[in-house]
């Protein structure tokens, strides 16, 4: 019989990435040229993390999922109405920044103190989950933060898989180098849990689950705590995009046995 | 410059990895006071493999549990050595076990942490950190007043350190390991003859779901596409990179490229591999895909469309031709077994 978890997933939102990002540098830093204006989606890792929190959640009767995101208020509201109907969660909203370009240990500090505000919330059972790294900064930092602010020492960064075995126990696997996993077993909750891929396919949308979201979700828009993040050390030199375009030779109607040697050729040039 | 401490984790060997040479190379280059701290189940032989690096000291927290990578033993480890060195700059390679366990340490320290930097020089006197945002998709260069400051610099950006071996005096550093709840249990890797991801290789070859479309002749040819896609990496020795579309495919559990894996994935919301060369088939996209192979230093293409995003200012050269067939002649040419 396992024991119930609670679950918090930390996540924010990220620019489409379809769309085409331009930086634009202004009084208090760098930003995204018409950043409000740009679509936006939930982190992909932070997804990851909460569908693998409500996959876990929903195999484990009694577990709850929280997510807790740091973004601007009217952009969180925007992109809840599509997460919302994937998977049941409780949003805890802080209306701040959401840039790629605000520090790691500032929002970490931000976020940390919101969790330790959630009421009833046993830090036991707490898991907390969040995208190994987020798809703007893409730090990989702030989840350990919040971790060493919580007192939580059991960490996993770049985790593919969790299994909560007959006893209890907690097999992790985490990616490391060479395209291999790192296998540990965390004896208990509380852990800190930075997802890469996970390997649980998107849910469908539920219009169900979605109404039943949505209730909660748009008080606690509106009961988002304004979370500014100043950035303060850290100053940017520059911010460019790259202008690398490359003449490419188009080869058309050459035969696939004379473009296989040329390419051998070209494989074992040093 | 200000005083700089260079840290590292040996390997199972006992040996120090490219990327700590890396880091190491970029950590002499500012010029600073350097010093060098080591974890690991033994650190001795590392010292000395570095001996010659110039390093005003040689700290070590050396021990059974500190040869396995954990976070709490880790930061623990790295904490003390931070500590005992009082160097403003920690410079560290950006290793799975470091990138865990390293903006922990650095909050403990109230310090600030950057990862991912791909390179870090002197301005105006200063350490300058050189990183992308937003998936590689834009170049920053930042500057910290807050110290200490942990850089973890990205492996392949630079040259690694070289020189004599030799006898280093190192000073153990007296940590307890802290409790933990963890058991580190092994590794899990593919077999070696499945193993397709392999950061040394001098080939990144990026696979596209072109690969399980219909052909010519009206129908897929799922099973001849692996055949070729692995006879390839074996022959050439080469890594393997996906695109979003077709690892996607792999992961809704159609019968596609059983070898590919999230892990293969490159572009926005995978990898950013390093290669020297890069041979793409059967990918179509434009930016964000593209960023795959960003840091891939001569990059050819093969592909049915010659107006193809992927590779029209992209690569050096695209081959319109049919990857299949072009694929057939390459694996003949370099010998690669056939089935």
């Amino acid at each position: 019989m396992n024991t119930p978890f609670q679950i918090v997933v930390c996540g924010s939102i990220v620019p489409d990435p379809l769309q085409t990002l331009e930086p634009v540098t202004g009084p208090s830093g760098p930003s995204l040229k018409n950043e409000m204006m740009l679509p936006a989606v939930l982190d992909p890792w932070a997804g990851h993390a909460l569908f693998e929190a409500a996959h876990l959640a929903r195999n484990t009767p009694g577990s709850k999922v929280w997510l807790v995101s740091l973004g601007p208020k009217a952009k969180l509201q925007q992109v809840m109405m599509t997460v919302a109907q994937k998977v049941p969660f409780e949003l805890v909203a802080l209306d701040g920044p959401s840039s790629g370009f605000t520090d790691s240990f500032e929002t970490a500090a931000a976020l940390a103190g919101t969790i330790q505000g959630i009421a009833g919330l046993d830090a036991s059972r707490l898991l907390l989950f969040g995208g190994w790294e987020s798809a703007s900064r893409g730090a990989g930092a702030t989840l350990q933060m919040i971790g060493e602010r919580l007192g939580i020492t059991e960490q996993f960064l770049g985790v593919d898989r969790l299994r909560v075995r007959d006893d209890g126990t907690l097999e992790i696997l985490e990616r490391v180098e060479g395209g291999k996993h790192q296998v540990s077993v965390c004896a208990a909750p509380p852990a800190v849990l930075g997802w890469a891929t996970g390997d649980l396919p998107e849910p469908r949308n539920n219009p169900q689950i979605g109404m039943a979201n949505m209730r909660a979700i748009m008080p606690a828009l509106q009961r988002a705590k304004a979370a500014p993040v100043s950035n303060a050390g850290l100053s940017y030199a520059s911010v460019i995009l790259p202008k690398q375009q490359r003449e490419t030779r188009v080869i058309r109607n050459q035969p696939a046995e004379e473009i296989a040697r040329e390419i051998v050729a070209w494989i074992g040039e040093d | 410059m200000e005083a700089i401490l260079l840290l590292a984790h040996t390997e199972p060997d006992g040996s120090l990895a490219k990327p700590a040479l890396e880091a190491l190379a970029a950590a002499k280059g500012l010029g600073g006071e350097l010093m060098v701290g080591l974890v690991g189940g033994a650190t001795q032989a590392a010292a000395d493999q570095i001996a010659g690096c110039g390093a005003v000291r040689f700290l070590a927290v050396t021990g059974p549990a500190f040869a396995e990578p954990r976070y709490s033993t880790d930061a623990a480890a790295a904490e003390a050595l931070c500590r005992a060195a009082g160097a403003p700059l920690v410079i560290a390679p950006a290793t799975s076990r470091w990138a865990r366990a390293l903006p922990g340490v650095a909050y403990r320290l109230g310090g600030r942490v950057d990862t991912h930097a791909t390179n870090i020089a002197v301005a105006g006197g200063g350490p300058v950190v050189t990183r992308w945002f937003y998936r590689q998709r834009m170049e920053a260069t930042l500057t910290r007043t807050g110290r200490p400051w942990v850089v973890l610099l990205e492996a392949g950006c630079g040259a690694a350190w070289s020189g004599a071996a030799g006898a280093a005096a190192v000073e153990a550093v007296a940590v307890e390991a802290p409790p933990t709840r963890t058991t580190v249990t092994g590794v899990q890797a593919p077999q070696a003859d499945e193993q397709t991801i392999r950061p040394d290789a001098k080939l990144l070859f990026v696979a596209g779901a072109g690969w399980t479309k219909k052909q010519a002749d009206g129908a897929t040819h799922v099973a001849e596409a692996e055949s070729l896609i692995l006879g390839f990496l074996r022959a050439a020795k080469a890594s393997l990179g996906g695109s979003k579309s077709l690892v996607d495919l792999s992961g809704e559990g159609e019968a596609v490229l059983r070898f590919m894996t999230h892990m293969n994935q490159i572009g926005q919301t995978g990898a950013t591999p390093r290669h020297p060369k890069g041979l793409s088939a059967c990918c179509h996209g434009e930016e964000p895909h593209v960023v795959g192979w960003r840091f891939v230093n001569q990059r050819r293409a093969i592909n049915l469309d010659p107006n193809c995003g992927w590779a029209r200012g992209k690569a050096d050269v695209l081959y319109v031709a049919d990857a299949f067939e072009v694929m057939r002649h390459v694996n003949r040419l370099l010998g690669a077994p056939v089935g």
